[in-house]
């Protein structure tokens, strides 16, 4: 099973590939280092050679043998040979050579094995490479070098190389089961931890072990994903919990008032009041569902909205300018400030929307203090946002219930008595999200203790 | 299945709206949801159009390619052919006649695309009777289009569309620009009930849904302004429906 991993495969994938690697290295190395050698050994050859020609130029033959006789008897010297026409070793330091070897002349290619008078029968046969000219007389010469130093040489070079690799094999095999081994057993621990999971243990999360490597980061954005899916499922069934709820009432109500028409209604009026009057609270909970419906669509993404340049300081005009009449008519007095000129990219209906939604909150919750009930209305830039913000000077949001008030259908007590579907700050949540903006609260006057009010604000990024 | 009852909102909204002049207005409604066509049939023809109905959208395209209609009301949503494919279709051969689009698609931007497609108007489902009685209205009656008069009358009532005027029995009215937009849009539709949103959506040019009673607040100021130091009404609210202008008959 182990076998199988991935692990596993990429190891034996990387050995192979390094192993390869490391053979055409140490072949490559020895065979120009063994080269370079045979190219200086001739060269010192051939040199020689040169030497013991002029030699024999100068004294003839007997010069010749003095001087090969003298460098013979050198510690380390060359092999020398003087044979005859007919091929007879005439003088030389070499006893034995193999045969046809001075048959040929300039270079042998290949090495040849010979033998010395100074060895004795039990050291090994040395091989050599050797130079043969043919002298004016007749005669042959033949100057060569023993192999034995390159041969060593190439093989320490091989040697050292093939230890170095076998060190690095072990090394990589101690190192893949240390580290590999830790990997595959943490992949098995979140495994087992996605396994209870599935199981449909949403709390459960993946072991994180405090390294900040990249299994930790993993884990950690699975988790993410984990609280975000434990919150929507949560949410979701929250808010069907709540639009059970919520909208059990208004049927309620519509079914009590057709049965009370029925028990009490004497004529034709009395009807046609009583079905008008469901008509209206019908029209009432499709508005309901209308919210619901389009905060799901907003949330369901920006696929689902056209997004254009906008001037959102003609929004916030609009929007202020079409309030304006309610509020008078409440006893609030709106003022604004709208900086001039301010674009960014959205949805005009939906923030158009968001904005009404706020200034209808406003209005409906400061109308008690008329008349000294206001509502401000700003838009202002900042570096790189825009922010839209509705302030009022009524009693405000207290702190804790801030997070509260954009869930679906969530309704503060003392809001109970007003008109609502507890729909409207929970859509312009939705909206500034779809915007990839934030939906701020705070008091509007923060040292005000009986009327702190509150400011939201919708900030845009620019 | 039984047909709905027409409510009662509606009969009110006819009743309002009074006798149609002319010929009756040709409906074809392309429309699978049979029970919503027999509905809508019979509210149609109760408000004294003539309908014709299309199940499917090949038969509806060939009906509306074959005849002539002053309105058509089409599902976006088909067998066999989709609404919006029908609209551009039309256009395509140069049929222009309005286009009432329906749909329960549930997307942010359907009006758009309905829109774009070549419809001349757009109602997400569930719509209410009174709501698309007064947009077929509108639209059937854009032929005879007041686009081009430059001066719209109603009664004594006066609006100057080039000099931003407003008279009544010569006297002048003031009003905010708005204002101005607004009793412009009445005008320009008097004797037809125009709906809450329709005001929004022509006036305001927005579509989103304005929670509380902006709409009717907006239309108590203009009519204040309109009708205060004068005898006779012409701003009229159509309970369940929305406001009529016009001179008391």
């Amino acid at each position: 099973m182990v076998l199988r991993t991935t692990a596993v495969r990429l190891s034996a994938l990387y050995f192979l590939l390094f192993l390869i690697c490391a053979l055409v290295l140490v072949f490559y190395i020895s065979g120009l280092t063994s080269r370079i050698l045979t190219d200086q050994t001739q060269e010192l050859v051939h040199e020689e050679l040169e030497l013991l020609g002029r030699a024999y130029r100068t004294g003839g033959i007997t010069l010749l043998i003095s001087h090969i006789d003298r460098r013979s008897r050198q510690p380390g010297a060359n092999l020398y040979i003087i044979a005859a026409p007919n091929g007879q070793v005439i003088a030389g330091n070499v006893e034995s050579i193999q045969a046809g070897v001075l048959d040929k002349q300039g270079w042998t290619e290949t090495p040849f094995t010979y033998g010395r008078f100074t060895q004795t029968p039990d050291t090994p046969i040395h091989t050599a490479l050797a130079e043969v000219i043919l002298l004016p007389n007749g005669m042959r010469l033949l100057v060569g070098r023993d192999l034995k130093e390159p041969t060593q040489f190439r093989s320490l070079v091989r040697g050292s190389l093939a230890l170095a690799l076998g060190m690095m094999v072990a090394g990589a095999l101690v190192i893949w089961f240390f580290l590999g081994r830790r990997a595959l057993r943490r992949i098995e621990r979140m495994s087992r931890a996605s396994e209870k999971i599935l199981a449909g243990d949403l709390s459960q999360r993946l072991p994180i072990q405090g390294s900040n490597d990249e299994f930790d980061r993993l884990s950690e954005s699975l988790n993410a994903i984990m609280a975000r899916i434990e919150s929507l499922n949560e949410g979701l069934r929250q808010v069907s919990d709540n639009i059970a709820h919520d909208l059990k009432t208004p049927l309620t109500r519509l079914r009590n008032r057709a049965e009370a028409a029925m028990a009490s209604g004497e004529d034709v009026e009395d009807f046609r009041t009583a079905l008008e009057q469901m008509v209206e609270e019908s029209d009432q909970l499709i508005r309901t569902f209308n919210a619901l419906l389009m905060i799901s669509r907003v949330e369901a993404g920006s696929s689902a909205a056209e997004m254009g340049r906008l001037d959102l300081s003609q929004i916030a005009r609009d929007v202020a300018e079409l309030y304006d009449p309610v509020a008078e008519e409440a006893g609030v007095t709106v003022s604004t400030e709208i900086e001039d000129g301010v674009e960014i990219e959205g949805n005009r209906e939906l923030i158009g929307q968001a904005l009404s939604n706020l200034v209808d909150n406003a209005i409906k919750y400061s109308a008690h203090r008329k008349p000294e009930a206001r509502v401000a209305i700003s838009l202002e830039t900042g570096e790189d946002t825009a922010v839209l913000a509705v302030a009022d000077n009524g009693s405000g949001i207290p702190e804790d219930d801030r997070a509260e008030v954009v869930k679906r259908f969530v309704r503060l007590d003392k809001s109970r008595n007003l008109a609502g579907n507890g729909l409207g700050l929970s859509l312009v949540e939705a909206i500034m999200s779809l915007h990839r903006g934030r939906l701020e609260f705070s008091a509007a006057d923060p040292d005000a203790e009986k009327w702190p009010g509150l400011r939201a604000r919708m900030i845009f990024r620019r | 299945m039984s047909v709905q009852p027409v409510s009662c909102a509606l009969s009110k909204f006819i009743l309002e709206r009074g006798a149609l002049d002319g010929a009756p207005m040709k409906i074809l409604i392309v429309e699978d949801d049979l029970e919503a066509a027999a509905y809508l049939t019979k509210a149609l023809n109760e408000a004294g159009m003539v309908t014709d109905h299309a199940s499917d959208g090949d038969i509806g395209f060939y009906m509306a390619t074959e005849n002539s209609y002053d309105v058509m009301v089409i599902d976006r949503m088909l067998p066999k052919r989709d609404g919006l494919s029908i609209v551009s279709a039309l256009r395509e051969r140069s049929i222009d006649t309005p286009v009432l689009i329906l749909s329960a698609l549930g997307q942010v931007d359907d009006r758009v695309t309905g829109l774009r497609a070549g419809g001349d108007d757009y109602l997400p489902k569930p719509y209410s009777f009174s709501e698309l009685l007064a947009r077929v209205e509108v639209l059937g009656r854009r032929k005879g289009t007041r686009d081009n008069d430059t001066v719209y009358r109603v009664g004594e009532l006066e609006l100057d569309r080039l000099a931003h005027e407003v008279h009544r029995e010569g006297h002048k009215i003031l009003l905010q620009p708005r204002e101005f937009r607004l009793l412009e849009y009445l005008m320009k539709h008097a004797g037809q009930v125009v709906t809450r949103t329709m005001l929004l959506e022509n006036v305001w040019d927005y579509h989103f849904d304005p929670q509380t009673n902006v709409i009717d607040v907006h239309i108590s100021r203009l009519r204040s302004k309109i009708e205060r130091d004068f005898d006779t009404p012409l701003l009229h609210t159509v309970r369940g429906a929305g406001y009529i202008l016009k001179a008391e008959s």
